[in-house]
């Protein structure tokens, strides 16, 4: 299991920073793959500010003496990592230099999860305690506005579309919910967290996310998933075995040369 | 020269200190100037970076630190990006919408809708009647437009706007 750091702050940094990390890598693999020129131009955009929010927090964790970020970034095995289950999960099967055989059902229903989750802390960290982390928030939230209307586009589309869209978009959601479990935990540092006031608790956040989702699956017709117990707990360093797979090609090009500037 | 004239200095070094992506446009007109500081012989300029992930900050940085190390009585240059205030479309300077323009990018709307959604006039024929091709354009920080009136595909800066 990985080591729980003392600072609150740095436990909380670490859990957002992972997950965008992961997030934007998983975005990464398709790049060239997805289902039309402008999609690939926007899910490529998308990723790419999503690595500048990763960068974001682990600049602030460099700012607080934890080391380098690009080797917060790039370094860490599987074990210390504290994102969620969710975003470390491959795109399917295959290998993307390979034949992939990637499910876009599925990153569509990841993405608008993921994105809506995320939209829900990060109105709640722009008053933070924590003066850089609000100010980051507040910067974050309006490259983040654009993410959510693409992916609630696509979310909603597919569902209202044929019934094979629906049934794979019914499949692909079930599968991103059987993830969800410690999306919106903090781990064992919880009580830390939230005591010093650097974002609301996990229950309100999720209360909220439920609200705010609500009026979306109206449209589709599904009701609001409820999240269970994880399995593995992600924010505790509990991972699969496909997060070090993707750490290790992710860091490939780092680790050939540790002093170069890139 | 007094501290007066040393800034000034830094100011006009500055305006020549072009978007790597875009020619036509400075980092003063783009607003991302917040503040220059002359301690003696150092210069600290705050910076707000556009996007967060605009893969061009690192070369504007270099590039203004290497200009700004020129001016007189300036020894050393630090250059500091920072998220408050937030950037905002809205501190695009005139000279700046211009420039934008002259690149063939229409620069962001003054106003955003109810709904949030925008407009904005072709930077060529200023025509009112185009459509939204792709919100996602080339750079972070673009769309993708086509203009009805003169067939033209163009782009336009997106509005950033802490009301979002
Ligand atoms: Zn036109």
């Amino acid at each position: 299991m990985t080591q729980k750091y003392e600072n609150p702050v740095v436990e909380l940094l670490f859990q957002l920073a992972d997950d965008d990390y992961l997030f934007s890598y998983r975005g990464s693999e398709w790049l060239g793959l997805a289902p039309h020129i402008e999609e690939d131009v926007a899910f490529s955009s998308i990723t790419q500010d999503t690595m500048g929010h990763a960068t974001v927090y682990y600049r602030l964790l460099e700012g607080l003496g934890l080391g380098v970020a690009d080797t917060l970034a790039h370094m860490r095995p599987a074990t210390e990592r504290k994102n969620s289950i969710l975003v470390e999960r491959p795109n399917g099967e295959g290998v993307y230099m390979e034949t992939p055989r990637y499910d876009w059902a599925y990153a569509v229903a990841r993405s608008y999860i993921y994105t809506t989750a995320k939209k829900i802390k990060i109105d709640s960290l722009k008053s933070s305690s924590d003066q850089s982390l609000a100010e980051a928030a507040v910067k974050i939230s309006m490259e983040l506005y654009y993410h959510l209307l693409h992916w609630k586009t696509w979310f909603v589309q597919l569902f209202n579309s044929t019934e094979d869209a629906r049934n794979r978009m019914t499949k692909a959601l079930e599968k991103v919910i059987a993830d969800c479990g410690d999306l919106f935990s903090y781990g064992d540092a919880a009580t830390e967290i939230t005591n010093a006031s650097l974002i609301e608790s996990e229950q309100v956040l999720l209360n909220r996310w439920t609200e705010y989702v609500k009026p979306v699956f109206e449209t589709i017709k599904v009701a609001v998933p409820t999240f269970g117990k994880p399995e593995r707990n992600g924010r505790n360093g509990e991972h699969t075995k496909e997060l070090q797979d993707a750490i290790n090609t992710m860091s490939e090009v780092y680790r050939t040369d540790l002093t170069a500037a890139w | 020269m007094t501290a007066v004239d040393t800034k000034d200095r830094i100011y006009q070094v500055l305006d020549t200190i072009k978007d790597p992506e875009i020619d036509t446009v400075s980092v003063l007109d783009l607003g991302m100037v917040e503040q220059v500081e002359i301690d003696g012989q150092h210069v600290t300029i705050k910076m707000l970076p556009t996007f967060s992930g605009c893969p061009a900050l690192n070369i504007i940085q270099g590039n203004i630190e290497r200009a700004v190390k020129t001016v007189e009585n300036v020894d050393s240059v630090e250059v500091q990006f920072i998220f408050n205030p937030p950037w905002t479309s809205d501190r695009i300077t005139e000279k700046g919408k211009e420039g934008l323009k002259q690149f063939g990018i229409a620069p962001p709307p003054k106003y955003l809708e109810e709904d949030g959604s925008w407009h904005v006039n072709c930077p060529y024929c200023n025509s009112e009647y185009v459509t939204m091709e792709n919100l996602f354009g080339p750079t972070a920080c673009r769309s993708i437009l086509y203009c009805k009136s003169c067939k033209n595909p163009f782009e336009a800066m997106k509005p950033i706007s802490t009301l979002m």
